[in-house]
């Protein structure tokens, strides 16, 4: 059965609430995942205080505050801090977003809590393992595929059919929308999850692609694609703000419309 | 046991079971159907408030009343029947109590649509 409740070594415990940085007057409190493979110890939140008035306003440039000023062993992903390469996506005030795109004054609540990605096993602090995620991704082929011999230059495309793209290209594999979806959480090894899905749409409905038949073949699962049901926490999860679930409404009406 | 199968292996695992529009399409088609015949049933419960045993009797053997009420029965048994597997593929994960709990929706489902099929033919046909 689904397990409700965290395995044992994986349940949190209260860490170290670090110093508040000395002369600051706007501190905000950031409340941080940590776990270590290193030391045999159960998962615990750190407590930070972060000097508002000597940090950017990005949850991320606290993070790289914290890790410059405070306590340089907190691990995390990062690289474009722009909202382009999705290394930073982790759960930040309740919702799966990156880091680098959301305010920290965009965080409800007052005490700023980040913890990793949900439901993927952990490496360290706020680092997901997503290897799976990678391996789903490459499972669906993720890539032109065509029988008609190669021509001259490129393979021609409408300006309508190039439209039909616009809501999936965006996508930058982050995993906040995967890793919002209950349905991923129960049975992610063998349902794609959302992100993995809409791009899988996308090749799905590419004009140049002569595969569609077979793309379909392989998704026509009860778990790689019926396990959505329609929750919709990746649409309300998604950075770039696009609507995976949308994407798996149209693969299923793709699979229907094929036999009916 | 450590599973030494590439990642990708795993994903790919035993394939597609190129299977499951057909259960998301009834699904949708019994929806469809049960929202004129549990209106139907509704509003059959309401005008039979209240009434004798030998009204109720006089309406159920109306061959429309029937038809509608067996309709009512299998179509909702059957849509209960596939809503279940659904939650159960959902979250009970090991094979066998899957396959045990598959089995089960199947043959209380079954059951409970053809008991209460019978009891209905039973009174259309005087009974």
């Amino acid at each position: 059965m689904v397990q409700l409740t965290l395995p044992k070594n994986s349940r949190m415990g209260e860490g170290k609430v670090w110093e508040k940085p000395e002369g600051a007057t706007n501190l905000r409190e950031f409340r941080v995942y940590r776990w270590s493979p290193d030391d045999g110890r159960n998962p615990r939140i750190d407590t930070y205080f972060v000097d508002m008035d000597e940090c950017g306003p990005m949850v991320l440039d606290a993070l790289i505050y914290i890790k410059n000023n405070i306590d340089p062993t907190l691990t995390f992903r990062r690289s474009c801090r722009e909202g382009i390469c999705g290394s930073c996506a982790m759960n930040i005030d309740g919702t799966n977003t990156l880091a680098c795109t959301k305010g920290t004054d965009e965080c409800t609540s007052e005490v700023v809590k980040i913890y990793p990605l949900p439901h993927m096993p952990v490496v360290k602090d706020l680092v997901p393992d997503l290897t799976r995620f990678y391996a789903q991704h490459r499972s669906i082929e993720p890539w032109l595929k065509t029988t008609t011999p190669q021509p001259e230059k490129e393979w021609l495309q409408s300006h309508e059919d190039r439209q039909k793209l616009d809501g999936l290209y965006e996508c930058i594999l982050c995993a906040c929308c995967s890793t919002s979806c209950p349905s991923y959480w129960w049975n992610g090894d063998r349902y794609l999850g959302p992100a993995i899905l809409l791009q899988a749409y996308r090749w799905l409905i590419d004009s140049r692609d002569e595969a569609t038949g077979e793309r379909l073949d392989d998704l026509e699962d009860p778990f790689r694609l019926y396990r959505c049901h329609t929750i919709m926490n990746c649409a309300q999860a998604c950075p770039k703000g696009l609507n995976p679930a949308k994407a798996i409404a149209e693969i299923k009406k793709m699979m229907v419309e094929r036999r009916v | 046991m450590t599973d030494m199968r590439t990642p990708l292996g795993r994903v790919r695992g035993l394939g597609s079971a190129k299977d499951g529009t057909m259960h998301f399409w009834r699904q949708r088609v019994t929806a469809v159907a049960n929202v004129f015949l549990i209106t139907f049933f509704v509003f059959l419960i309401i005008s039979l408030q209240g009434a004798d045993y030998q009204t109720f009797v006089a309406t159920m053997q109306n061959p429309l009343i029937s038809v509608l009420m067996l309709l009512v029965i299998l179509v909702g048994c059957y849509h209960m029947k596939l809503g279940m597997q659904v939650i159960i593929e959902d979250y009970v994960h090991s094979e066998g109590m899957k396959l045990m709990a598959l089995m089960g929706n199947i043959f209380f489902s079954s059951f409970i649509a053809l008991a209460s099929a019978v009891a209905v033919l039973k009174i259309s046909f005087g009974g």
